[in-house]
């Protein structure tokens, strides 16, 4: 398995109330569960289950993925900002394992 | 009764087209004049099979004295095979396949007066050209990257000096340093490539520079096998190799060479070594000669190879419009060999035979992990389409993948002496 590397694109600082894009990836193979390997055995399904971006305390977006999404996914969504914080982003994957990111943002 | 041997019956036979071909040979103190720019793998192929046909006058056209394979440079890369193993010269062509190698610019072409003009200023006429001019790079698309800029962040998309310097730099390179790797935008030349080179480097770094990282900041959101070289990378440098889409990075569009560093949309991505692959399109010559149209690449005949904006002029390999075949080595060599038979079935009148295209390349995860596909084309209704397509798949055993990597090595010596010349 890859080693899952998350990434995020935010911009370091934006006005009060301008809608800016948050861009969201991760290094991640989606193994669905349906596949074989060489030995003909099942390869369990391990994906990212999913994905939660928190403003402060606040939680300001989640997504639900499945099977069908592609390895590497990458999500792209808007926020509105209101006052300084810290943005966090969190990827659940199957088993429990948790990758996060945190990214501090400036509303001038 | 006479026990006629397969010899004698194909010599009698031989002595019927021979009798059938004899205007031409009458002419033989005058026979028809082929020239060829380009002496890479398209050029040297075109050149190599008109020459073994004796009945044609056949020059080449090529600057360099030595040429350097594209295909295999990533092992060179990771350390695997030296630079001179990859490098062929054209004594074999000239001396047993009936050709003639002038090592000059072609710096002109006269459609109108069918004449070359070299840099020394002598011109050569053809009855037929063939322009072999490879790939060149678009300028503008990366601001600040142009050939200077190349000697700092190589492209090595041209194997030879740009991949000797690209390698010294991997060398030089400090334990835990970033190692970008900018691919470019469809089409270009060998789609596999870019991510043959970040697995092969990190094959390298594995052993020499285990805390060092690759980064693919790629111009696109999919690539040429990428399941097979993600589930490869997962496998072999777990956590070692990243890949962000244009969609995530929205592309390269500045490089700053004194900082070392590329600059996207919306981040900047500092490197120990930058690798840029720059937006491509045909050759130089390709383009002064009027055969290219408004996407940069040459539209051609897929049966004779002939550019559809130029009558008498032939185009092969990587600078033409190739609908579905990929532009590589393989499928320059077979359209290269399409190409001559039909200038030679126009030239003197030799049976033309329906073409048959093929791709076959081999792509290196790790030394002894390869995959490969393979690929027949037809030219129908005058684009080049996909006959049937076989691709090693993702879960092979590790025997398979053995041995695919192994013929590779036999495919290498084989197809180069097909280009070349045995024991080139």
């Amino acid at each position: 398995m890859t080693t899952p590397v998350p990434r995020v694109m935010v911009p370091g600082s934006v006005s009060r109330h301008e809608v800016f894009p948050i861009k969201a990836i991760i290094q991640h193979e989606m193994e669905t569960g349906l596949r074989t390997d060489s030995t003909g055995q099942v390869i369990p399904r391990k994906i990212i289950n999913g994905f939660v971006c928190r403003y402060g305390s606040v939680e300001v977006f989640r997504a639900d993925l499945h099977e069908a999404v592609a390895a590497n996914p990458f999500l792209e969504f808007y926020l509105r900002a209101t006052e300084s914080g810290r943005l966090e982003f969190i990827w659940q994957e199957d088993g429990g394992a948790i990758y996060s990111l945190s990214h501090e943002i400036v509303v001038t | 009764m006479t026990n006629w041997t397969r010899r004698q019956i194909c010599s009698m036979a031989g002595g019927v087209l021979a009798a059938a071909a004899a205007p031409h040979v009458a002419r033989s103190q005058n026979k028809p004049r082929v020239v060829v720019i380009g002496g890479g793998i398209g050029g040297a192929t075109v050149a190599r099979y008109l020459g073994d046909l004796k009945t044609m006058d056949v020059t080449l056209i090529e600057t360099k004295r030595r040429y350097v394979t594209c295909f295999f440079s990533n092992l060179y890369l990771a350390g695997l095979r030296s630079l001179a193993s990859l490098t062929f010269g054209f004594e074999v062509l000239t001396e047993r396949h009936g050709l003639k190698v002038i090592h000059q610019a072609a710096t002109g072409v006269d459609p109108g007066t069918k004449t070359v003009t070299l840099r020394d200023g002598v011109r050569l006429a053809y009855d037929r050209l063939v322009v072999a001019a490879g790939i060149a790079f678009k300028s503008g698309e990366i601001r600040n990257y142009d050939a200077s800029a190349a000697e700092i962040m190589p492209h090595a998309w041209n194997a030879g000096p740009q991949s000797e310097l690209l390698r010294r730099q991997l060398e030089s390179m400090e334990d835990g340093g970033v190692f970008v790797i900018v691919a470019p935008p469809d089409p270009f030349r060998c789609p596999p490539a870019p991510y043959e080179r970040a697995s092969l480097v990190a094959y390298y770094f594995k052993q020499f520079k285990p805390r060092s990282k690759i980064l693919i900041l790629d111009a696109k959101d999919r690539f040429s096998g990428q399941e097979l070289f993600q589930e490869a990378w997962g496998r072999h440098y777990p956590g070692m190799i990243e890949w962000l889409p244009r969609q995530f990075t929205g592309a390269v569009k500045i490089v700053d060479v004194a900082a070392r560093s590329v600059v996207t949309e919306g981040e900047t991505f500092k490197a120990a070594v930058a690798n840029i692959i720059p937006a491509q399109k045909a050759g130089a010559i390709a383009e002064k000669t009027e055969l290219t149209d408004a996407s940069g690449w040459c539209p051609v005949d897929p049966v004779t190879f002939e550019s559809t904006l130029q009558r008498g002029i032939h185009v092969v390999g990587d600078s033409i419009i190739g609908g579905d075949m990929p532009k590589s080595a393989f499928s320059t060599n077979s359209q290269a060999k399409a190409c001559a038979f039909a200038i030679a079935a126009s030239l003197t009148g030799s049976q033309q035979f329906p073409s048959h295209l093929f791709n076959s390349c081999y792509t290196f995860l790790a030394p002894d992990d390869a995959f490969t596909n393979a690929i027949t084309f037809t030219p129908e209704g005058g684009k080049i389409k996909t006959v049937e397509t076989f691709i090693s798949k993702v879960g092979e055993s590790a025997e398979v993948r053995r041995r695919t990597a192994h013929q590779a090595v036999g495919w290498y010596s084989a197809f180069t002496a097909d280009v070349f010349g045995e024991g080139s």
